[in-house]
């Protein structure tokens, strides 16, 4: 498939963005200074923006507890992020969510979540708004393969095509879940799940950005198009624990290694796009060290933002009570 | 205005908030009943009881969406379709199932909005059958809304007649917060004066039935019939009575309670729930706290006993809260008698 220059551009951008954000959260995590629990997607970029590379501000998606990658996917505002991550007023949720429930509606995110499998169902509501609403959306759940075992995924699949929904279950499969592979916790195939309820089933290769841009854009057509639901079977690798923290003593030594020698997406759409003419190397550099110097801004801004006050704790429970 | 029954009320409220807003859709369990059965009749039941019954016919299928028996997908579809733009009425039928879906209830419609730092709006009503008296045992019959009172970002209503039904249920269809509507399937044939144009109930603000001198009754759902009955024939003996109906759990009308209990000194609650961490022992709580000077009498509870909903008549009678109990615990703080000090 042909791909516009603006489109690799963007694309190339938003996944520097993503492994910048989360390399930057790796080391600041370490210094004790970001609250609570922060699961990162480094190794998985190329999933979320090969992804939302066909989504747009009316579309939806839900994400999961490793959410930040499909954030900034969807266009969410690094700054508003890092500024949450920190728990600072001045966070795209105030405070009041952290890490696992980064939110931007305006942007179509329907909320990282805390809760394994807790995407699906909210995504074929969102598609039967899309649905009765004529939008000509899609809703897209992002979910992983431990996910993938939850009754609310699989109750979801059924229900999104016995309502023939514009929906996308996008199943990014990175071998665990949690500590436990997925080789023993998942019985069968994602494939066959799919051919269960009735559902197209699209897989590629989550390190290689053109892989998942193809066959999304299928995907993704076919659900935008009335056809019903399609499942995406992502096969990719996370770069470091379940959490960070995690020693990952249920990982071969030099597995992650071998990861990021052989199937980093950045390097090979690098090597792809100027190896092909498409692109040339020094705008690339540009993109990285402007990708840099924003994180670094971000991370800045988020150390010396607003801490939340007294009145935020019991503010928006509600819109009146 | 005519006579209408609990379920008329229900069905009625739901016909004309869907015929004024086309954003309100129902979705749930046999809500129509009858798709792909091999009869060819759709709206075979209109619910298992026959509440929206005739919806069908009327909104079609992209309006009242009947479901899988899967719980958890439909209520939480029903949460996501809320926080993009629907106003789902979504009926979980027994409100024992919330066992197979309270995540998407718990952990996700009713923490959006805060979660999200005030960004989302999740207007979504769930519809469920509760309480005892029925012989439908231990899984069909519990009375939890003190489960849902506990979680902030809910609203929980407990009408106890068909006239706040029909007010209360337009209300929470309007309301943009996630509410849990809870109707008590023994009163679905009850009848009383109601109006037919739409009208709508505060939510927070208590319904005083009675208004006496001695005793202030707090009583939800089915329970303030029951207060009343005892309260009429307490007065045959001059023991009289207010009957607070709070409407809601909540949000909880505290100032009503506090006042009347202010003004009377005895309270006597009954609840259908459960005795442990019920509303009942939340309210017995708020006036222990905020009224405690007032009480010339320790605070009665009138509740089930902590078992679960057994199924022989007989036991089942002996389970619920009647109008003699209330009765006896009327009686009881009006008889006591503060211990002198020595």
């Amino acid at each position: 498939m042909q791909i516009a220059r603006d489109i690799l551009l963007n694309s190339y951008r938003s996944m520097r963005t993503i492994r910048e954000f989360e390399e930057r959260l790796h080391t600041e995590f370490a210094t004790g200074e970001i609250p609570g629990f922060v699961h990162l997607y480094c190794g998985e970029e190329a999933s979320a923006v090969g992804v939302c590379a066909h989504l747009g501000d009316s579309d939806t998606i839900a994400s999961t507890h490793r959410g930040h990658g499909h954030c900034i996917a969807k266009g969410v505002e690094v700054e508003g992020m890092m500024a949450e991550i920190y728990g600072r007023s001045t966070g795209v949720c105030r405070g009041k969510g952290g890490s696992m429930h980064i939110a931007d509606l305006a942007r179509g995110m329907l909320g990282a979540n805390g809760i394994v499998g807790g995407g699906p169902p909210l995504i074929c509501g969102a598609a039967l708004s899309h649905k009765l609403l004529k939008t000509d959306g899609v809703a897209v759940a992002f979910y992983g393969d431990g996910a993938s075992n939850e009754g609310t995924t699989l109750e979801s699949l059924n229900l999104a095509s016995v309502w023939k929904l514009p929906a996308v279950f996008v199943c990014e499969d990175n071998g665990y879940g949690e500590a436990t592979g997925a080789s023993y916790a998942c019985a069968g195939t994602q494939k066959d799940r799919a051919a269960g309820f009735g559902m197209p089933y699209f897989e590629c290769d989550g390190s290689d950005f053109f892989s998942v841009y193809d066959t999304a854009g299928e995907a993704i057509t076919h659900a935008r198009s009335g056809k019903g639901p399609v499942m995406l079977h992502v096969h990719l690798s996370r770069w470091y624990g379940h959490f960070e923290g995690d020693a990952m003593s249920y990982r071969a030594s030099d597995e992650v290694a071998q990861q990021r020698m052989k199937h980093d997406c950045l390097s090979a759409f690098r090597a792809r796009t100027t190896g092909a003419g498409l692109l040339d190397g020094a705008t690339l550099d540009t993109i990285d060290s402007d990708t840099r110097s924003r994180i670094d801004d971000a991370v800045q801004a988020a150390k010396a933002a607003p801490l939340p006050q007294q009145e935020d704790l019991t503010r928006d429970v509600y819109v009146s009570y | 205005m005519s006579k209408k029954s609990f379920r008329q009320a229900i069905n009625e409220a739901l016909r004309q908030e869907m015929r004024r807003d086309p954003r309100v859709i129902l979705m749930g369990e046999d809500v129509a009943g009858g798709q792909g059965g091999s009869s060819g009749v759709t709206d075979a039941w209109g619910g298992v009881l026959g509440v929206t019954k005739g919806l069908y016919t009327e909104f079609g299928p992209e309006r009242v969406l009947d479901t899988p028996i899967t719980e958890a997908s439909y209520i939480g579809a029903a949460a996501g379709a809320a926080a993009t733009g629907l106003r789902p009425v979504a009926e979980l039928m027994f409100v024992d199932f919330v066992g197979c879906c309270l995540d998407q209830i718990m952990n996700q419609a009713a923490k959006f909005r805060y979660m999200f730092g005030g960004k989302a709006r999740t207007p979504l009503v769930i519809r469920a059958m509760y309480g005892a008296g029925f012989n439908a045992a231990a899984q069909h019959s519990q009375a939890l809304y003190p489960i849902f009172t506990h979680i902030p970002g809910l609203k929980v209503v407990v009408p106890s007649s068909p006239y706040e039904a029909k007010g209360l249920l337009i209300e929470a269809i309007r309301d943009d917060d996630p509410v849990i509507f809870l109707e008590n399937k023994v009163m679905y044939d009850d009848e009383e004066e109601v109006p037919d144009e739409a009208y709508t109930i505060p939510f927070g603000e208590a319904n005083l039935t009675r208004e006496g001198d001695d005793v202030t009754l707090v009583a939800f759902g089915r329970m303030v019939g029951f207060a009343n009955e005892a309260a009429d024939r307490l007065a045959k003996d001059g023991i009289s009575c207010t009957v607070i109906d709070p409407r809601t759990t909540s949000p909880l009308d505290s100032a009503t309670i506090l006042d009347c209990v202010a003004d009377t000194g005895r309270l006597v609650i009954v609840d259908e729930a459960s005795p442990r961490c019920n509303m009942a022992t939340d309210v017995a709580a708020l006036v222990a706290e905020e009224a405690f000077d007032a009480l010339k009498a320790p605070i009665r509870r009138v509740t089930p006993p902590h078992t679960p909903v057994p199924f022989a008549t007989v036991l089942e009678k002996l389970y619920l809260p009647d109008v003699g109990r209330i009765e006896a615990a009327v009686r009881s703080v009006m008889g006591y008698k503060a211990r002198q000090e020595a």
